[in-house]
């Protein structure tokens, strides 16, 4: 069970939450210029790292906002949360400190 | 105003009344769960950093509660923190006066006011073994030193999705269920309450 801090309830368990793929891919900006494969880029072809991953989560059982969650893919370890308006947060020891 | 007619209404968990009194305990690990039906309840949506959610909150009488888990009473309303800009306010009056003086307040700024009254019931959970009752399905922690009288919080019961707002310190707590969910939570209660008959097992 892993424990997010949403942005505005604090920490709740992972079954008040949605998963929603991984943040920060931005919708193309001018959409009727790309090739098919540019699209399929853009809708199926996602990062898969080992270690620090940002990601979406909706907090579908408290205030039902999204928000963004920094988890390592290895050790699930919930790095750290931000509002969608707020950056990627920089991380001092990228990884965790083990 | 149309003509004024029978109040129909039958509750979502009418036909369960008597299965709860049926399970209230009394004594030192005593707890009791009734329905109460038909409270007014009004979904209000503004900018949090606006004039508006000021002028609200004064025409409600206390201002909006700006945090999760905190609440904001006067008179007969209560307004609970649903989200950044969400607000559900409790009422003792009439759905239609409450939702008429809050859009009065809103005016023509961007925001809603709904009533949702119809959405979900009430359940009142009550006496010295209600938080144990609780603490068997609840993923918070209702510990007095993290939640107390006049928090309300958005969490789950058992496998439903709740409103939890804790009244007073009996405790007494009341549970705001989807209607159609609100079989299952009664039925969930009932069945959670029923060891508190016996002995405390050591």
């Amino acid at each position: 069970m892993l424990l997010i801090t949403c942005p505005w309830c604090g920490p709740r368990d992972e079954t008040e939450y949605h998963y929603g793929g991984q943040a920060h891919v931005p919708y193309p900006e001018t959409p009727a210029d790309l090739t098919d494969e540019q699209w399929a880029e853009y809708v199926f072809y996602r990062d898969n790292p080992k270690g620090p991953f940002a990601e979406r989560w909706m907090h579908g059982i408290g205030c039902r906002r999204w928000f963004n969650v920094l988890r390592d893919t290895a050790t699930h370890e919930v790095l750290a949360s931000y509002r969608l308006d707020e950056p990627r947060p920089e991380l001092p020891q990228a990884g965790g400190n083990r | 105003m149309a003509e004024p007619t029978i109040d129909g209404r039958v509750s979502p968990l009418a036909h369960l009344e008597e299965r709860m009194r049926a399970a209230a305990v009394t004594g030192a690990r005593g707890v009791t769960l009734v329905e109460r039906p038909f409270l007014t309840m009004v979904d209000l949506r503004v900018d949090p950093a606006s004039e508006t959610a000021d002028r609200i909150g004064k025409a409600l009488g206390a201002p909006l509660p700006r945090r999760c888990g905190h609440t904001g009473a006067a008179g007969p309303h209560t307004t609970l923190w649903l989200g950044p800009d969400e607000w559900l306010v409790l009422s003792r009056a009439e759905a239609s006066q409450v939702t008429a003086e809050l859009k009065d307040a809103l005016g023509g700024d961007p925001g809603s006011v709904v009533d949702v009254s119809a959405n979900r019931t009430t359940l009142e959970l009550s006496g010295p073994a209600a938080r144990q009752v609780l603490e068997k399905g609840c993923p918070l922690d209702l510990h007095p030193r993290a939640f107390g009288p006049g928090r309300a919080v958005s969490t789950t019961v058992g496998p439903v999705a709740v409103l939890l707002w804790q009244v007073d310190d009996t405790p007494t707590y009341r549970l705001f269920p989807r209607s159609s969910f609100a079989d299952h939570l009664a039925r969930w209660l009932v069945d959670a309450m029923s060891e508190y008959h016996g002995p405390e097992v050591p």
